[in-house]
């Protein structure tokens, strides 16, 4: 009763979730087996949540880096420097807007269904049945859910980086007429592999990792309504998406 | 208050023990000292109006919820004393048919079916198949393996999960409303399975319902639940003619006694509606 209370409290409601999903990824963590099975669900997850969300992050992706680069060049171009918009288009996406883009289309797309998805197994009592028959439904159901997250993003982020470029080099070299040479010269010797790409790639897994647990954790503690189930998906989107936007600034201070 | 399933079975040691089983949620007092043995081989039902406790009873059974005081033993062991493992191996050991069947609607038919084989036994494939198809051909639907859930009519649906409920062969079967929902042919052909089962494999089944006309046809014993009390037990045509008031009521399905029509909340002052 006194641990209801305390969930429900303005101030200690929020500590005692975050407690609450901390255990919750514990357990998932400890059911983690080097089994065929488990591997297969993770892939099968692998490829619904994160195959499936391909086409999303890739029209996106290149209308990012087009309208990037648009912005890029014509602030660029007072300057007389619209030859450095790779550069400018490169350190932006790789560093900052395609982890956290990819990242926030991810809890729209992905975040969401898998929300809902669990939520309506507990509203149809097939969690209850799992655990009935002895069958641990975390590990069952919430576990594959959140290693696919974990393993989808930063690999959608690197689709997105690419898309990104591709939209870029459309519009800068064959709309703009910018010199090919120049931009893909200042796109390699600007953009450094290990500050650049890779701090953008650990971005991702934090940022994989926050939304997939976030979305495991309010499916499998929503209500068993449709309303409970509503509250929950409306929940993940939020907070996966205000989690991301922190995890991101804390990161870049540190690694800037 | 004890009462014992004894019928036809009176020789055999109880399979499930319950004693001065007391279960509180909040400040309501949902089960109030109920005792009760069941015996093996028979179908016992438990009965009586909806929000009463009749699925916490099944629950307490099944070690999902913890009793405040009173025991459960299932083929004496106290299932409220049950480490995790004692648990899991326990429910091995049952079968489940809820409300709505329960199916896993990611799965198709086969893979609901293959579900707690595969968890728990290390069968090879083949021989999984064999099992899963005799399960599906046994309830009547040979042929529907690689249908997704939502292509099955309620009635299938509750037969698949059935075939699921039974795939390992338990000795515990527990019925949740298991014919809410289904036309009359759907209830007659569960019915019939529950029964021959039961009969078949010598299980000994617990159904939880409100629907009396449905259970006169299928149980050997029946129990009446009401305030949190064992109000009447024996065999439903007993309990039909049944003098008890709140028994009664329910077997009768009469508006007037002395379960509520109005919804009484814990600490409010009712007198105002006197």
């Amino acid at each position: 009763m006194a641990g209801e209370t305390l969930k429900h409290s303005a101030i200690f409601g929020p500590i005692v979730q975050a407690g609450q999903c901390l255990l919750f990824l514990f357990r998932m963590l400890g059911g983690l087996r080097p089994q065929s099975e488990q591997i297969l669900s993770i892939l099968q997850q692998t490829y619904l949540i994160g195959a499936r969300s391909l086409v999303i992050i890739m029209i996106c992706g290149f209308f990012v880096g087009m309208v990037l680069s648009l912005q890029a060049i014509n602030a660029l171009e007072q300057f007389g420097a619209s030859d450095q918009v790779s550069l400018l288009v490169g350190k932006s996406l790789f560093r900052e807007l395609g982890p956290v883009l990819t990242a926030l289309l991810f809890a729209g797309r992905a975040g969401t269904s898998i929300t809902a998805e669990i939520g309506l197994m507990k509203a149809t009592n097939q969690i209850e049945a799992m655990e009935l028959m002895a069958i641990d439904p975390v590990q069952r159901i919430a576990l594959p859910r959140f290693a696919a997250g974990l393993i989808s993003v930063p690999l959608l982020t690197a689709m997105f980086n690419a898309l990104a470029i591709l939209g870029s080099v459309v519009f800068a070299i064959g709309v703009m007429g910018l010199d090919a040479g120049v931009y893909w010269s200042k796109l390699q010797t600007g953009v450094y592999f290990g500050k650049d790409f890779l701090g953008g790639v650990y971005k991702s897994i934090v940022f994989g990792g926050t939304v997939s647990l976030v979305a495991v954790y309010f499916g499998y503690s929503a209500r068993p309504t449709g309303a409970g189930v509503g509250t929950a998906t409306t929940n993940t989107v939020v907070l996966s998406s205000v989690l991301i936007l922190i995890f991101d600034f804390i990161m870049t201070s540190y690694m800037t | 208050m004890e009462r014992n399933a004894q019928g036809q079975t009176s020789n055999k040691e109880p399979v499930i023990r319950v004693r001065d089983l007391v279960f509180r949620r909040g400040p309501k007092t949902i089960l109030d000292g109920i005792s009760l043995d069941i015996y093996p081989g028979s179908i016992v039902a438990f009965m009586g109006p909806s929000g009463v406790g009749k699925t916490t009873i099944l629950r307490l059974i099944s070690g999902q919820l913890q009793p405040d005081s009173g025991s459960v033993e299932v083929n004496r062991q106290d299932v409220a004393r049950m480490s995790a493992s004692e648990l899991q191996r326990f429910r091995r050991n049952i079968g489940v048919l809820l409300q709505d069947g329960a199916l896993f609607t990611d799965l198709t038919v086969f893979e609901n079916i293959a579900t707690p084989v595969r968890e728990h036994t290390d069968l090879p494939e083949p021989l999984i198949r064999r099992l899963v198809m005799s399960k599906l051909s046994a309830v009547g639907l040979g042929g529907v393996e690689d249908r997704m859930p939502h292509e099955l009519s309620g009635g299938m649906a509750r037969r698949v999960a059935f075939a699921r409920a039974v795939v390992l062969d338990p000795s515990i079967m527990l019925y949740d409303e298991p014919l809410t929902g289904l036309d009359p042919i759907a209830v007659s052909t569960i019915r019939t399975l529950m029964r021959e089962t039961n009969d078949a494999l010598g299980l000994t089944s617990l159904v939880v319902t409100h629907n009396v006309a449905q259970m006169r046809q299928l149980v050997d014993y029946c129990f009446i639940i009401s305030q949190g009390r064992i109000a009447g037990a024996g065999h439903p045509d007993e309990l039909g003619a049944s003098t008890d008031p709140a028994v009664d009521q329910f077997m009768n399905g009469k508006v007037e006694g002395p379960i509520p029509f109005h919804y009484q909340p814990s600490g409010a002052d009712w007198g105002l509606l006197d």
